[in-house]
Order: C-alpha cells, then sequence, then structure tokens
C-alpha cells in the first residue's frame, strides 16, 4: 500500500502481506483479551457488593420494620436454609424483627414488561396472608409512563394489603391477582391499573400471580421452619 | 502514503473544534441515538457524555500509536475490536459505580461501540495524527459532545420532570411536560437547540460580511 503508483483500487492485489494483518488483528485481540479480563477482574467485587446492596435496600423496604434476614432456597418439596445465597432453587428472603419474630418473606418476580423484562421483588406476610410491599429492581420501561409503577403512590397503595390467600386445600390462591382498570378495584385482590400504563401494570399483576400461586403454598407449609430460623439468628 | 502530510500542529483550535465549530451533535449531527435516547435527565447525559469521552479518548490514544501497524485492508476490524474493548472496560466500570445509573443506561452503554462519532475519529483523524494531537482533539470532541448531551438533558429535564440533576426546582404544584422526557420530546428539544445554533452562526457570520463590506467600501 505504500507504493504511490499503484492506484487505489487494486489496492487488494499488490496489498499487504497476510501476514501484517495477522500479526496486527492479533495483537489487538490479545490486548483487547487482556484489558476485558482486567477489568472484569477489578470490578468483579465491587459489583457483586453493588448487587447485594441493592437487594438488601430493596427488601427492608418491602419489609417494613425487618432488622435482620436470612436467605431461604426452594426446592420440588422443600425449603432449606442457605449462607450466601447460592443453591438450586428459587431464592427467597425471610425478614425478622428485634425479637426475632418472621414478619415477612421477599421473594422476586419478573415477567415481561413494554420495553423488557420488568424484576421486582415484593413480600408477603404471612400473618395475613397479603402482599405489602413491592420494589422495582431492573426495568426498561418507558420514562414518564410505565416506570410510574416503580414511584407512583396510588399504584404503591394497591400493595399495602393485597389479599393472597390460601384456598381451602392451601394447594394455590383462593383467588388471582387480577388487574383491573383504573379506577374499578372492588376486591381486596385486585390490582388497580395507572391509566396510560396498562401493560406495565398487568405486567405486574401477572408476574405477582404467577409468583404467588406456586411460592405462597410452600411459605404457608414450610413457615415452621422459616419462623425458627429467626431464633437462631439471635 | 502517497498522501501528503497531513499531520497537524496542536493549538487550541485543535481542542475547540469539537467544542464550537465541528461540534458531533450540534453541527456534524452524530450519534443521534443515545443524544436522542438517553438524556431524560441530566444525570444520564452527563454520564453518557463522560463515558463516550472515555471511549473516544482511549480507542483515538490506541489507533494514534499503532497508525503505523494498521494495514488499511483491516482497519475498520481494527478499530472496532479497540472500540469494544474500551466499551466494555465502561460497562463494567459503570456498574460498580452505581447499579441504578447502569439499569438507566440500559443498552445504550453497549451501544458506544458503533456511535460513529468514535469511529469517525479513528478513521479520520486518529490514524493520520501524532498521539498528542489525537489526545487534544479527541478531548475537544469527547467534552463537545457531553455538553451537548447535557444541554438537551438538562432542558428535557427541566421541562418534562421540574427537576435538574435530581433536585426539584418548581416545587409542588408543577404541572410536568411529561412529552419532554418521552422519545418525541428529545426531537423537539434538539430541535430548538439546532435552531439556536443555526440562527447563531448565521448572525455572526452576516456581522462579520458586513464588517468585511464597511472595511471594504471605507478603502
Amino acid at each position: 500500500m505504500n507504493q504511490s503508483t499503484a492506484p487505489q483500487t487494486s489496492g487488494l492485489v499488490t496489498a499487504t502481506p497476510s501476514f501484517a494483518m495477522l500479526r496486527t488483528l492479533s495483537l489487538v485481540a490479545g490486548l483487547s483479551g487482556l484489558l476485558v479480563v482486567l477489568a472484569y477482574q477489578i470490578t468483579l467485587p465491587l459489583i457483586e457488593e453493588n448487587k447485594r446492596i441493592a437487594i438488601e435496600r430493596a427488601l427492608f423496604k418491602v419489609i417494613p420494620g425487618a432488622v435482620s434476614r436470612r436467605d431461604f432456597v426452594t426446592t420440588a418439596g422443600d425449603i432449606i436454609a442457605t449462607g450466601d445465597g447460592t443453591g438450586e432453587g428459587t431464592l427467597i428472603y425471610a425478614g425478622y424483627d428485634k425479637q426475632g419474630r418472621l414478619i415477612g418473606v421477599a421473594l422476586e418476580a419478573a415477567a415481561q414488561g413494554y420495553q423488557d423484562v420488568i424484576r421486582i421483588l415484593y413480600s408477603f406476610d404471612p400473618a395475613c396472608q397479603c402482599i405489602r410491599g413491592i420494589e422495582v429492581l431492573k426495568m426498561a420501561e418507558t420514562p414518564g409512563i410505565g416506570d410510574k409503577i416503580a414511584k407512583d403512590p396510588r399504584f404503591q397503595e394497591n400493595f399495602v394489603r393485597l389479599d393472597a390467600r390460601l384456598n381451602a386445600d392451601a394447594s394455590a390462591l383462593a383467588n388471582d391477582i387480577l388487574m383491573v382498570k383504573h379506577g374499578t378495584r372492588t376486591e381486596p385482590w385486585q390490582i388497580d391499573a395507572i391509566s396510560g400504563a396498562t401493560i406495565s401494570s398487568r405486567a405486574v399483576a401477572r408476574m405477582l400471580n404467577d409468583s404467588a400461586q406456586r411460592m405462597v403454598p410452600k411459605i404457608m407449609a414450610y413457615l415452621d421452619r422459616l419462623q425458627d430460623a429467626g431464633g437462631e439468628t439471635e | 502514503m502517497n498522501l501528503p502530510n497531513q499531520e497537524e500542529k496542536v493549538t487550541a483550535d485543535t481542542f475547540l473544534r469539537g467544542l464550537w465549530e465541528e461540534n458531533p451533535v450540534f453541527v456534524m449531527l452524530l450519534g443521534m441515538c443515545p443524544v436522542l435516547a438517553v438524556t431524560n435527565s441530566a444525570i444520564n447525559a452527563l454520564a453518557m457524555g463522560l463515558a463516550t469521552t472515555f471511549v473516544l479518548l482511549c480507542s483515538s490514544i490506541l489507533v494514534s500509536l499503532m497508525r503505523k501497524l494498521i494495514p488499511k485492508q483491516v482497519r475498520i476490524a481494527t478499530y472496532i475490536v479497540i472500540i469494544a474493548t474500551f466499551v466494555t472496560i465502561v460497562d463494567y466500570s459503570i456498574q460498580a459505580i452505581s447499579l441504578d445509573l447502569y439499569n438507566a443506561l440500559g443498552a445504550f452503554i453497549q451501544l458506544i461501540v458503533v456511535n460513529c462519532i468514535i469511529l469517525g475519529r479513528a478513521e479520520a483523524y486518529a490514524s493520520k495524527q501524532r498521539l498528542g494531537a489525537t489526545v487534544v482533539n479527541g478531548l475537544g470532541m469527547g467534552v463537545g459532545f457531553t455538553i451537548a448531551l447535557l444541554c438537551l438533558g438538562g432542558v428535557r429535564e427541566i421541562l418534562g420532570a421540574g427537576s435538574l440533576f435530581g433536585f426539584p426546582l418548581f416545587g409542588e404544584n408543577f404541572q410536568p411536560w411529561v412529552v419532554m422526557i418521552l422519545p418525541p420530546g428529545g426531537f423537539f428539544v434538539l430541535g430548538g437547540w439546532l435552531l439556536l445554533f443555526n440562527w447563531y452562526r448565521q448572525h455572526r457570520e452576516r456581522k462579520l460580511m458586513e464588517q468585511q463590506g464597511a472595511t471594504a467600501s471605507g478603502s
């Protein structure tokens, strides 16, 4: 390519030996790999710490009054305490007050929203068998419309005491958690939608219903184990 | 190279060009995707601007250092790998700094890879210039881009949410102009700024012409 006589179009014919291309590309690729791995290694502990703080902050927000927590994993027919949040199955977090009494269980739920998957943390209170609060962990909803699910105080009021009672044989919820049009909420298991953000509101209702149908029977069945664990932390 | 030597001396203009004369957003209209998408609040705009500046600067430095080593045929591939490396580093760094910010910026961090300002700088400037000039020029472009994003993000946040950098400005009774933080608002505000910029530029040119005319007729 340094020959000034060669016209531009024949560049490919007369051009650089493949060796030079190989050399440059491997050099750049090697350097790139090195830098990426280095950055990954350096930031990994910080990112993990950030994620833990985010979960913890959300957790103490959805379970008001909780001062300590223990993590459990739920498997097919069991709930097991886990120290570091690892293990097969769905992770749930039990929150305890000062006396070590179980005051709520926080669970993660997710469903497809308007733009992307919405992930929330919600708390289930075994005493009233109801959902006590939600906190959005991750979403990409439209700013100013769908993202109201995280902040809108009137939407949040739905989750002050959202009914999630079990049916007679304790295998599922007595009533499906459902979204209804804005201003038409009549039953304690209904969620009043945000007007203009029906899709995001429905996603929240659907993920709560899916998760609660599956998890609440388990939590109620193994409530003793969750309660006992609170005593151990004292 | 058969091209004439294009290496330029570092002057104040090398830096200032990115801010005004060749401002990537208001003059060259490059990188419109992040410009319109992430400027719904001032803090997002600032973070995006800084992230882009970092990638621009680092990739320009590397391209400039390796400019004699990179064969013409594989230059785009090489630039993309270099840019992608620094974007990945920025991606991890933002996650380490703040997860909220990372969630707010979403996919647009990864999309810095295809930001044409960066590729354009690598191709048009860094691959031909010495390290010093590249650093100064890249920094200028980055600062120009950040300022432009802040101009958009600031206006949109003030009108659309009634706050700036998250601090409420107008009190309880303010009714936010929600469309401003939605995608159409990005176009409105960008249009407004372009109007202002072009009006000022024409105004200045006319002044200059008039002055020259006056001196010409006076002599």
